[in-house]
């Protein structure tokens, strides 16, 4: 190591574990990028922010409009990039989205086997098991095991489709509307409408509360 | 003559086209994906190489080819690429889910080849 800069490992606050092999280089790739002025700190800072601000609350929203607004709906299995950049949602990268529509006759389920391509402009940050191998290796081979352990039993009749993201395009399941919910709003039905909803893993608006103890 | 009929001359026009300029594969045609493996990282994920699949859609617009890119070469080069379907019984024998599940996956036009039926 030549420089003196990089020779140590960051600090950590009392009581934290030492930072990962990865979690140093990232550090010593990010300051050199910085020193040799590729990037500015703020640029980092700045993208973190727009990250952070991206949650399933606007995935939910675009669900609730496709489902009360059937033009809307048309366009956004025509170009789900489009769509959304129609009702504020921006795409700050350089990927596509494609709406998948879960029907009586398919249910569908979204991964990425090669490492955690997901829809963040639309919903954020992945759930840790997204991110993992169990998940993603299980969401490809055994998807009915895997969604039964979800609490989500796909019958027979329906067919299963698991889209692997690998490249340019990212997915985004547009659950089915939950029966008896012809009187709601579109700011009601948002609240229905789950993470894992549009990942795919179970159906909007449904909870299970845990049986009762006593 | 094949070649300019595989490249949707346009009679009327004359414009050929230019190798890569339109996609290889149109929606329901049946492929092969390539049973290579290269070192490095590719976006074909191991588990569906050599496999058959139909092709479900070209997506557009053409993207910006990652897998030359990772290697630093042809920066900014496009390249079209799919939709592609293949049957999870193709993919696991012995699948023990409904005959009619599948998977959805993108693959660049480089790793794809017309099934030649034997």
């Amino acid at each position: 190591m030549s420089s003196q800069i990089h020779d140590h490992t960051p600090a950590a606050d009392a009581g934290e574990v030492r930072p990962s092999y990865y979690e140093v280089m990232e550090t010593a790739v990010r300051e050199l990028l910085v020193e040799k002025t590729l990037i500015g700190a703020g640029e980092i800072r700045r993208q973190i922010e727009v990250l952070d601000s991206r949650n399933p609350a606007l995935g939910a929203k675009v669900v609730a409009r496709a489902w009360v607004d059937p033009a809307f709906r048309v366009r956004l299995f025509a170009n789900g990039r489009k769509a959304c950049e129609e009702i504020g949602i921006t795409f700050y990268d350089d990927t596509e989205l494609i709406v998948l529509e879960n029907t009586d006759r398919v249910h569908n389920l979204i991964v990425c086997t090669l490492c955690s391509c997901y829809p963040r402009p639309v919903l954020g940050l992945p759930p840790d098991w997204y991110k993992l191998k169990p998940y993603r290796a299980r969401a490809v081979k055994e998807p009915r095991a895997l969604l039964a352990e979800f609490g989500t039993i796909i019958p027979d009749n329906v067919e299963v489709r698991v889209s692997d993201s690998t490249a340019m395009v990212r997915y985004l399941v547009l659950p089915q509307r939950p029966q008896g919910t012809e009187g709601m709003n579109e700011e009601e039905l948002a609240h229905l409408v789950t993470r894992d909803a549009m990942i795919g893993v179970v159906k909007a608006g449904v909870i299970d509360l845990p049986e009762k103890t006593q | 003559m094949t070649e300019l009929s595989k490249t949707q001359l346009n009679a009327n026009l004359m414009v050929i086209p230019a190798e890569g300029e339109e996609p290889m594969f149109a929606a329901g045609d049946n492929v092969v994906i390539s049973h290579r493996f290269p070192i490095g990282h590719f976006r074909v994920p191991n588990y569906i190489r050599g496999k058959k699949a139909t092709v479900e859609a070209v997506i557009h617009p053409p993207a910006v080819d990652n897998e030359e890119e990772a290697f630093g070469r042809n920066a900014g080069n496009k390249r079209h690429y799919y939709r592609i379907a293949i049957p999870l019984t193709e993919l696991w024998p012995g699948y023990a889910g409904s005959r009619r599940d599948g998977l959805r996956i993108e693959v660049f036009e480089s790793w794809l080849s017309k099934e030649t039926s034997k």
